[in-house]
């Protein structure tokens, strides 16, 4: 499952248990709750990271369980089931007033590659681990939100295609040469400590939650539509 | 205020106001005014540099005056109206039928930022001056138009949200890797030259 902690300014987000992290719906509700839980909490100052425990940052959506509904068409409605319950997941971390970063400890693939590029850094291992859209491989298309999302973070048309149309299987240094991720870093340890570096950074600038929130909203405008998030405009400036 | 000169082909617009170019309704006037001006004069070959003098492009929208209002819901109201007047300065430069070169002479933040970014080349001075949108840390949200100017210019993802969602300031020859500026100089005196080149 998941666990929120906060230790000073920073909430540390942690997907627990030395399993996939596959984002079946308990799981999909279980890091719902500790998003808003962190958004109740949240200050001036405050910052989240995500992580993982194992080898897995999350392998995606539960296909096995998916499987498990015994035909070819309970099959479709369950992955639909995640599809849709995955995305408030990802609205909710665009619209959380507070700087996010991922540290991407291991494999993050298809709903869990998603889950990562939700935040605004991703700090990643160089050592072990690639990032992957598997869809086209599984014989699966993406889901519109997925897209968009890919989208409004990978500037470079031709990393997009690598990533979406060629299911490329890419380690961190070539994920930060293709814009994807921010940083590499040599083991699990060094992605999360250059996260927490990052994320003390980030809170010590102080800003408003609400603020930071509609500033980084008006950057994906696509995606926010798709998402069902509107924006707003916030003057009550400090001088 | 802000004065149009002509030198050949190109005219010069000069942003002169207080000491920081702070744009109030008088300036953002001015440079509407400015602006039509070289638009009326304008044939084939014509081009447009703007600069300024001292140490700030611009230094963005005059809060000073916006907090003279007196209270909060008049501070937002006098905003709001220098967000609205300075709309069709933008307007006018994106089109204005010739190319638009921006001197980046010392600081440009926020409306500052834009004016220069509204322009279709950017030439900066690297000894000193950065280019930062200030928002985020001033706490207010930017207007649509501004966002989408940056979008538009900005083709990196990750330099987009350098400068909006972390308000970076950026030096001259980190804003040519980042894709906002298109080229560094030495001076001012170097930058105008490069703009007129």
């Amino acid at each position: 499952m998941c666990t929120l902690e906060k230790r000073g300014n920073i909430f540390f987000l942690t997907l627990t248990g030395d399993d996939e992290h596959r984002l079946n719906p308990s799981l999909i509700a279980s890091l719902r709750s500790a998003i808003s839980e962190a958004k109740s909490q949240s200050t001036r100052g405050s910052a989240l990271i995500t992580t993982a425990h194992g080898k897995f940052f999350s392998n995606g959506f539960d296909l096995r369980w998916a499987q498990a509904a015994g035909s070819a068409s309970g099959s479709k409605d369950r992955l639909l089931h995640m599809v849709d319950l995955f995305k408030p997941v990802v609205a909710d971390l665009v619209s959380l007033p507070m700087p996010t970063i991922a540290a991407v400890t291991g494999h993050a693939a298809a709903a869990g590659m998603m889950l990562a590029m939700s935040h605004d850094y991703v700090c990643m291992r160089s050592d072990r681990g690639v990032m992957y859209m598997s869809e086209l491989d599984i014989g699966i298309t993406i889901p519109d939100y997925f897209t968009a999302l890919v989208r409004s973070k990978v500037a470079s048309a031709a990393a997009r295609r690598d990533v979406l149309l060629r299911a490329v299987k890419v380690k961190a240094k070539e994920a930060v040469a293709m814009g994807i991720v921010n940083s590499a870093h040599d083991s699990g340890e060094g992605a999360v400590e250059a996260a927490v570096r990052l994320g003390e950074e980030l809170a010590k600038r102080k800003w408003d939650g609400e603020v930071y929130a509609e500033i980084r909203k008006a950057l994906y405008p696509e995606l926010c539509g798709l998402l069902g998030l509107a924006n707003k405009g916030i003057a009550s400036p400090r001088l | 205020m802000c004065t149009l000169e002509k030198s050949g082909n190109i005219f010069f617009l000069t942003i002169a106001g207080d000491d920081e170019n702070r744009l109030n309704p008088t300036i953002i006037a001015s440079l509407r005014s400015v602006i039509s001006e070289a638009k009326s004069q304008s044939t084939r070959g014509s081009a447009l540099i703007t600069t300024a003098n001292g140490k700030f492009f611009s230094n963005g929208f005059d809060l000073k005056w916006a907090q003279a209002a007196g209270s909060a819901s008049g501070f937002k109201d006098r905003l709001h109206h220098m967000v609205e007047l300075f709309k069709p300065v933008v307007a006018d430069l994106v089109s204005l039928p010739m190319p638009t070169i921006a001197a980046v002479n010392g600081h440009a933040s926020a409306a500052g930022m834009i004016l220069a970014m509204s322009h279709d080349y950017v030439c900066m001075r690297s000894d000193r001056g950065v280019l930062y949108m200030s928002e985020l840390d001033i706490g207010m949200t930017l207007p649509d138009y501004m966002t989408a100017l940056v979008r538009s210019k900005v083709a990196s993802a990750a330099a987009l949200r350098d400068v909006l969602l972390r308000a970076v300031k950026v030096k001259a020859e980190e804003a040519v890797a980042m894709g906002i500026v298109d080229s560094a100089h030495d001076s001012r005196e170097g930058a105008v030259e490069a703009a007129v080149r």
